[in-house]
Parts: structure tokens; C-alpha cells; sequence
């Protein structure tokens, strides 16, 4: 049996179930916690951080913390946004982030963020890491340059018995993700575009498309990541 | 009281920025009566004779030419602005970056399909060309960069907006579709 539970988010009064995850609490409250990592109905993972949010007074991501009853949360707080724009910043100079040749661009999750951050450069120093495109798959193109490692693409592309097709290869620095090249024809188109979908970011892309939607028409064009879910008013 | 000065320049880029400046259409008209323009490929004054209030930088720093200008802007600019991608964060110049620089000069004069006319594979060399440098580089990592307008190119709204913000002293206005970085 479920029980309601009541909860604050920046001092507006809640309610979810008890066991929910923070994150999705808010959403069915109308309130919006940025996320990149978290896909929804997928065992969370809180490996980007982004969705950090103070539990009575505590930094925890929101993702993987259950809602309990009483809860005091800080979400849209200035503290809160700058470590969340310092991570996007983090992310996008740890990578090669290429906007303007890339073909996510519009669509990208952590593009969106930075504009819902207002990023105008990032505060840390470009690295410019030295990293391969992989295009070895027949379905799929691999590229390191922009991968952030979500473990999305890990986590949620899997075969009817089961098993991942993505999977980290190497380690620290030179960790990546990589397809498993035994995989063959059981990596299903099916799974190569749910896999480019599910990436947030363009480090995978299906052969042969790109730039299928023109500017302007694109996802985050007019309106802001995380809109669609403050808009639901209870 | 006078009218604040502008500059311009454009380093390693398309010049595509310059074209977003002209996107604003006839608030051009009223830009001219808001500012003068100094050095610029818009007016071609190739030198500095006065102190400008604002330096509109164009395109990251590949040559040893880019960073010659880019200080002498700093020197006589009193506000300096990284306008678009690459001279924020190198853009698409950039993507050399992680080729080594003997690799690049290769493909492009010896190797690349389009070379085929240069049959006795002569390499640029000469004492006037501006050295190549070893990557390129955001215009913030060579001096100090006051204000960035992001964008391949900025939208003409923001270019507009924050020369606006800049010369009146308003806070800069920032609607969501105004800041985007393609």
C-alpha cells in the first residue's frame, strides 16, 4: 500500500508518494530539477550531479534520493544553479564540444542546459583532449570527443536476453564507451536509434542521418529544457 | 558629450560575425547615430589613432598575426567583447587542435585532394607570413576578455542588445532564443 507523503520544494508545499525519487516528485508538481543523466523509468545512476539539490540543508542528487515525509528541499536557489552551471561548464571543456558543426546541436541535452544557464563561456580552461571517432559499428557512429560517460546508453540499450551492448572500456582519463563489436546483428536498428536517441549529448549518431531537422524547428529552439514539465500545474 | 567608439576585427574567422552586425538591418541607421566606428573591416581604418570604449573581437587566435592584433586591441580598447564561438572557444578552427601542427601543413599544401597543382610541393615560408601556432587558441587565454556574445554567429538581437546594454549602461537584455551556440 502507498502512502502520501507531504514535502517542500523551496517552500512550496508538496505531495508524492513515499519512496519516490526527488526528482520525479517535483516533476509531478510542476517543478522542475535539471537532469542529464537520469532517463525516467531507468534505475538511477547520480553520475552527473547536475540534479543537486539541498535535503534539509544537505547536498544530495535527486535522483537517486527517495522522498520521505517532512522534507525540506532547495532546488532553485542561487547556490544550487552556479554548481550546476559550473558542471555543465566542466563538461563542456572536458570535451571537444563543437557546436556549430555538430549534428545534435538543438537537440542536446547539455547544450539546453547551457542555455537555460545562460552559459556565455565557461569559467574553467578548454582542454582539448586528443580523442578518436569510432566508426567501426555499421549502424552506429561512436564519438569520443563529445561523450559526457552518463552511462545512458549502458544502462538502457540492452538485448531481449538482456544483455548491455554498450560498455566502458579503458579507465580514468582514457575511460570511454565503446559497442560491443561481438554483438553483431543482435544490435537491432530498433537499438541503434533508441541508442542516439537516448544519448544526450551527440557522441552517438545513426549512419547516413543528420541535420534531419532544420533550425528552428529543432527541440530546444523556442523553448527551454524543463518547460514541459513546469507547465503542469496541479 | 561625444559618442562612444567602436572597433572591430576578425581573426581566425568567417567573418560571418560581421555579417550577423549587419543582420540588424536598418538599426544600422541608428547604431551610427549611437556609435562611431574606429578600426574596423566595416569603415577599413587599418589603424589604431585613438582610444576606442568597446572592441568587438571576431574569430579565435591561429597566427602569430591574431595574437599581434588581439593585444594591440587590448591596448586600445577600454571594454573587449569575444563575439562568437571562435573566438570563445577556438570554433571550428579549433578542430586542428588535436593534429599535430607538421600533420595539418601536410594535408593542406602536400596531401589534401585539392593540392594537386602545387607539383613542386612548396611549403609557405616566407619571412612576411604570420607564424601558424602550435593550436588554436580562445581569445580569453591570450588576454583579458570583458564580455562574450556566443553564438555561430551571435544572433544579430544579441549583438544589438549588448552594444545597446553597453552604451546606455542597461542591464543586457537575454531572451532564451537570443543565446544559442550554433
Amino acid at each position: 500500500m502507498s502512502t502520501l507523503v507531504k514535502f517542500k520544494i523551496d517552500g512550496v508545499e508538496c505531495m508524492a508518494e513515499t519512496g519516490t525519487y526527488i526528482v520525479e516528485a517535483a516533476r509531478e508538481n510542476g517543478i522542475y530539477i535539471p537532469t542529464l543523466c537520469n532517463i525516467r523509468g531507468v534505475k538511477p545512476r547520480g553520475s552527473c550531479r547536475i540534479c543537486t539539490v539541498l535535503v534539509n540543508g544537505r547536498p544530495m542528487t535527486s535522483c537517486t534520493t527517495p522522498i520521505t515525509d517532512g522534507m525540506e528541499i532547495e532546488n532553485n536557489i542561487p547556490e544550487i544553479n552556479d554548481i550546476r552551471k559550473a558542471i555543465v561548464e566542466v563538461l563542456f571543456v572536458e570535451g571537444n564540444h563543437f557546436c556549430p558543426s555538430c549534428e545534435k546541436s538543438g537537440n542536446c541535452e547539455l547544450q539546453a542546459l547551457g542555455y537555460r544557464f545562460k552559459m556565455m563561456v565557461p569559467r574553467f580552461p578548454y582542454n582539448f583532449p586528443v580523442r578518436e571517432i569510432d566508426a567501426s559499428n555499421p549502424k552506429i557512429i561512436k564519438d569520443h570527443n563529445r561523450c559526457i560517460l552518463c552511462k545512458r546508453c549502458i544502462r538502457t540499450i540492452k538485448t531481449d536476453e538482456g544483455k548491455t551492448v554498450f560498455a566502458f572500456k579503458k579507465r580514468g582519463l582514457h575511460l570511454e564507451i565503446n559497442v560491443d563489436p561481438e554483438m553483431g546483428d543482435k544490435f537491432t536498428d530498433d537499438m541503434a536509434v533508441n541508442a542516439a536517441e537516448i544519448c544526450p549529448v551527440g557522441a552517438i549518431l545513426l549512419r547516413e542521418k543528420g541535420y534531419q531537422i532544420p533550425i528552428g524547428k529543432r527541440k530546444y529552439d523556442h523553448v527551454a529544457i524543463g518547460s514541459d514539465v513546469e507547465k503542469i500545474k496541479i | 558629450m561625444s559618442k562612444p567608439i567602436v572597433a572591430t576585427t576578425s581573426l581566425a574567422g568567417c567573418f560571418g560575425c560581421h555579417m550577423s552586425v549587419l543582420d540588424i538591418d536598418e538599426r544600422i541607421l541608428d547604431l551610427i547615430e549611437l556609435v562611431e566606428f574606429h578600426k574596423s573591416p566595416i569603415d577599413d581604418i587599418k589603424k589604431f589613432t585613438k582610444m576606442c570604449d568597446i572592441g568587438l573581437i571576431e574569430g579565435g587566435c591561429c597566427n602569430s598575426e591574431n595574437i599581434h592584433v588581439l593585444k594591440d586591441f587590448r591596448k586600445n580598447c577600454k571594454i573587449l567583447v569575444s563575439v562568437g564561438e571562435c573566438a570563445i572557444m577556438g570554433g571550428l578552427p579549433a578542430l586542428r587542435n588535436g593534429i599535430p601542427i607538421q600533420e595539418c601543413l601536410d594535408e593542406a599544401y602536400l596531401n589534401g585532394p585539392s593540392v594537386g597543382r602545387n607539383k613542386k610541393h612548396i611549403m609557405p615560408n616566407d619571412d612576411e607570413l604570420p607564424m601558424i601556432l602550435d593550436r588554436v587558441y580562445p581569445c580569453h587565454e591570450i588576454v583579458k576578455i570583458d564580455y562574450y556574445l556566443p553564438g555561430c554567429p551571435p544572433s544579430a538581437e544579441l549583438i544589438w542588445n549588448a552594444l545597446v546594454a553597453l552604451v546606455t549602461g542597461d542591464e543586457l537584455k537575454l531572451p532564451y532564443e537570443v543565446v544559442k551556440f550554433d
